[in-house]
């Protein structure tokens, strides 16, 4: 017979204030197999911890239940003082005394009826419990960041600097990401470039890190501290170790109006390029979609050009496998065109531009060198008017979340075309300013009030040409809504940030969720910013919601350290809480019957299939096993299985079966 | 609370660790009250739930089942909760053609942060289940089906 210890906490008042908790102690230690029930005003204090794990020695306990709070509070606890007692954790369970009755229910008799009742569970759950060991899991010690721009620049190297190796791969043929697009950054006003190329040159002589462009992931299989990942390396047409960077291919590349996407669509670039011209590699990709030979199988005036023979016309995608420990996405976000924009004319008018067009026309290395001019005839404009939340805040568009960047830029942006543009006149059209951030406010204050930009409080209805002109109409809400009308030179939309394309389905191929935006999901909104719910998988910068470059870098530096954290173990330990296929003795072996129900239910691929052989080598059968690494303990297969043959530890059959008839067997 | 003549209906939820159990929880630490018939068994998953134990439970007394997991997509275990709905839509027409009385099972989605939709969820089942009176017709075919040897696990 069992000998159970149940102990019962009256949590300060928090119990004891409405359930008779002497009364439940009382009760349960009638109870059939319960050796000994206590009830103290603080299980989980020190003396409280004393209790149990002298009771456990004292009456030799094979089993513990403590009435108290919320397993999902302290059962980490409970199981930790068993433990030390010498019983096996897993044989200590708790019953969720606070939250799911004292806190929900009235002082009463059925109040303390209840808490009896949700003891009893346990106890008989309890009575089913066997000892379970921890798994112990190696932990591949390299690192993997998918995105290479300041989110995983930053991840990668600060994972390398501690002395771990890191695979970088970046979808575009250079790093950067946006950042490496900006003119300049607020609140300093410094140059992008100038503080990022620096560190790109860094990753790229990291000897930690392996760095792979215009590669993508392809697939991820495994889990925390083995994974492996599948790389598609697409075929870049240029052989990188004999190619010396020399451009001279790039010059005489025929195909030279194709838009630029680095220049955010202003610019233009050849068939065979470099994205920007401090790209890292620095050197070029062709695109096969736009080059005259691979459409028209004519032309080859880059081979010719080239002195070294680098050009490989036939190399294919190649698929390379990784074996990682950890992942960092980084993937970053994208912005919203002008042609979301019905009432600003679906992209149609040339001089109404993004927020991040509008940075290439305000940098040195853009289309027209920094000078602000309109991309229609090259003209200055004399009036520029900035609309913020252009999509953001606006649940119509199905963007409601505010896109938390804008209002600075478009600060900056105004400062920055003052700046430029003597005697020009700038407008913001703004919903509210949020400026929560270091020196932020600071910030706009100074464009407001030293470079005299207009704020005007309200939204824009539309903007529509008129002889040459861009008319903006919009309203004044501080002038209890009076209309404005403004003939612009050049409107420039602060469009909404959005997930990146592709962050879906990124998603699904690494089991990580995602919000209704596509944005990639925290564990825990306050404490587990930089985890997923997926163990091992770590989230650093924008493809988690819309932030900025200081945020973005402080978080990928906490992805980094929870990196480094895990790393820093020759060994995982895992909860055994993990499905098994039952093994009886010759002849039956299993009562599973190879169906595998159970491989088509289970969502990580943990079913194997076991051949039982016999001494000659013949196989007898062929049954199901579950790989305990992978398994993560759902049970989807326990309740799939037809012969009731796989069962999940912790949650057995026998378990719930034994908690269910305690309830209603009374 | 009820008068000691009114019916109190046994329930009994199968709620998944991660959405339900963590939002019943929710509930408590936002002190919303709601009736004591609920007693809650917590699974990994509701993908896990093995839907003859609703009929075991029915056998054995209760009254109503509540079935709540995490909302769709929202599952810890990416896919669990589809598998769920997936059976649930099935077993609940093998049930009605039956003629179990499938209003005594109450299947739902509850997420962490929704507290007060589970004392809600709560409260209307048994609300429900109590217009409903005491589910005495499935343990009497039982007891003959337990009598004549056709369920072999009792």
């Amino acid at each position: 017979m069992s000998k159970i210890g149940v102990f019962i906490c009256h949590c300060g008042e928090n119990i004891s204030a409405t359930v008779d908790v002497e009364r439940v102690a009382r009760e349960i230690g009638g109870m059939e197999g319960v050796a000994h029930a206590i009830d103290y005003k603080y299980m989980c204090s020190d003396p409280g911890q004393t209790f149990i794990k002298e009771a456990v020695k004292k009456y030799g306990l094979d089993g513990v239940v403590v009435g108290a709070c919320s397993p999902r509070m302290h059962e980490p606890t409970f199981r930790r003082a068993c433990a030390e007692a010498g019983l096996n954790p897993y044989l200590c369970e708790m019953a969720n005394l606070r939250e799911h009755c004292s806190w929900v229910h009235e002082k009463s008799e059925e109040t303390t009826e209840k808490a009896i009742d949700l003891v009893k569970m346990l106890v008989e759950k309890v009575k089913k419990d066997k000892p379970l060991e921890s798994i112990k899991v190696p932990v591949t010690k390299r690192a993997l960041v998918i995105g290479g721009g300041i989110a995983g620049i930053q991840a990668s190297l600060d994972i390398a600097n501690t002395g771990h190796k890191v695979i970088l791969i970046e979808r575009d043929p250079s790093i950067g990401g946006h950042m490496s697009q900006l003119s300049e950054t607020f609140p300093t006003l410094d140059c992008s470039q100038c503080i990022l190329t620096p560190r790109m040159v860094e990753v790229a002589q990291h000897p930690n890190i392996k760095l792979y462009t215009y590669a993508e992931l392809e697939s991820l299989e495994g889990f925390i501290g083995n994974f492996k990942a599948r790389i598609r390396l697409k075929a870049k047409s240029v052989n990188y170790s004999t190619c010396t960077g020399c451009g001279a291919c790039i010059q005489k590349c025929p195909v030279k109006k194709i838009p630029s996407e680095f220049n955010a669509g202003l610019g233009t670039r050849t068939a065979i390029y470099v994205p920007f011209p401090q790209a890292v590699p620095n050197k070029p990709v062709i695109d096969r979609v736009n080059c005259n030979y691979y459409k028209r199988g004519a032309c080859k005036i880059c081979e010719k050009t080239c002195q070294v023979g680098s050009i490989e016309w036939d190399k294919e995608d190649e698929i390379i496998t990784e074996e990682v420990g950890a992942v960092v996405l980084a993937t970053g976000f994208d912005v919203k065109g002008t042609d979301f924009f019905p009432e600003y004319g679906y992209g149609k008018y040339k001089d109404v531009l993004t927020g991040l067009q509008f940075e290439r026309l305000a940098s040195a290395s853009g289309p027209t060198f920094g000078e602000i001019r309109r991309p229609s005839d090259g003209t200055i404009p004399k009036k520029i008017v900035f609309i913020a939340c252009a999509g953001s805040r606006d649940p119509a568009k199905g963007i409601p979340y505010c896109s938390k960047i804008c209002c600075m830029y478009t600060a900056k942006h105004a400062m920055l075309y003052q700046h430029k543009v003597h005697g020009g006149e700038s407008t913001v059209f703004y919903m509210d300013i949020r400026a929560g951030g270091k020196n932020y406010e600071e910030f706009v204050r100074r464009a407001i009030e030293e470079d005299t930009v207009n704020y005007v409080r309200g939204r824009v209805a539309r903007v529509y040409e008129k002889d040459g002109k861009l008319i903006v109409k919009g309203v004044d809400t501080l002038l209890g809504g009076q209309q404005v009308e403004i003939e612009a030179d050049m409107v420039v939309l602060a469009t909404a940030g959005v997930a990146n394309c592709g962050s879906e389905q990124l998603a699904q191929k690494l089991h990580v969720s995602y919000d209704p935006y596509h944005f990639f999901a925290e564990a825990h909104p306050k404490l587990k910013p930089v985890e997923t719910n997926t163990a091992g998988i770590f989230l650093a910068g924008a493809c988690q919601a819309p932030k900025d470059i200081p945020e973005t870098v402080g978080m990928a530096s906490g992805a980094a350290v929870k990196v480094a954290a895990l790393f820093s173990n020759d060994e995982l330990v895992r909860e055994p809480i993990v499905a098994v296929v039952n093994r009886l003795a010759p002849p039956l072996y299993s009562t599973c019957v190879g169906c595998f129900m159970c491989e088509t239910a289970c969502p990580y691929n943990a079913i194997e299939h076991e051949e039982i052989k016999g001494r000659d080598g013949s196989l007898i059968r062929t049954i199901a096993r579950v790989n305990e690494g992978l398994c993560q303990g759902c049970g989807t297969c326990v309740a799939f299985c037809r012969s009731k043959s796989i069962d999940i530890q912790g949650y057995t059959n026998e378990q719930v079966y034994a908690e269910v008839m305690s309830l209603l067997n009374d | 609370m009820s008068s000691s003549t009114e019916f109190e209906p046994k329930i009994i939820a199968f709620v998944c660790n991660w959405c339900t159990y963590a939002g019943a929880d929710l509930t408590g630490t936002s002190r919303l009250k709601y009736a004591t018939n609920v007693k809650i068994v917590r699974f990994p998953c509701t993908g896990r739930i093995d839907f003859l134990l609703l009929l075991k439970s029915f056998a054995q007394g209760a009254d109503g089942v509540i079935v709540s997991g995490c909302h769709p997509n929202d599952c810890h275990y990416t896919s669990g909760n589809f598998h769920a709905r997936r059976r649930w839509i099935a077993f609940r027409t093998v049930l009605d053609l039956m003629g179990v009385d499938i209003r005594r099972i109450q299947y739902s989605w509850v997420s962490a942060a929704e507290g007060s939709k589970w004392a809600d969820l709560v409260n209307n089942t048994v609300a429900d289940i109590r217009a409903l009176g005491p589910y005495a017709e499935y343990q009497k075919v039982a007891e003959y089906l337990e009598k004549e040897g056709f369920d072999e696990e009792a």
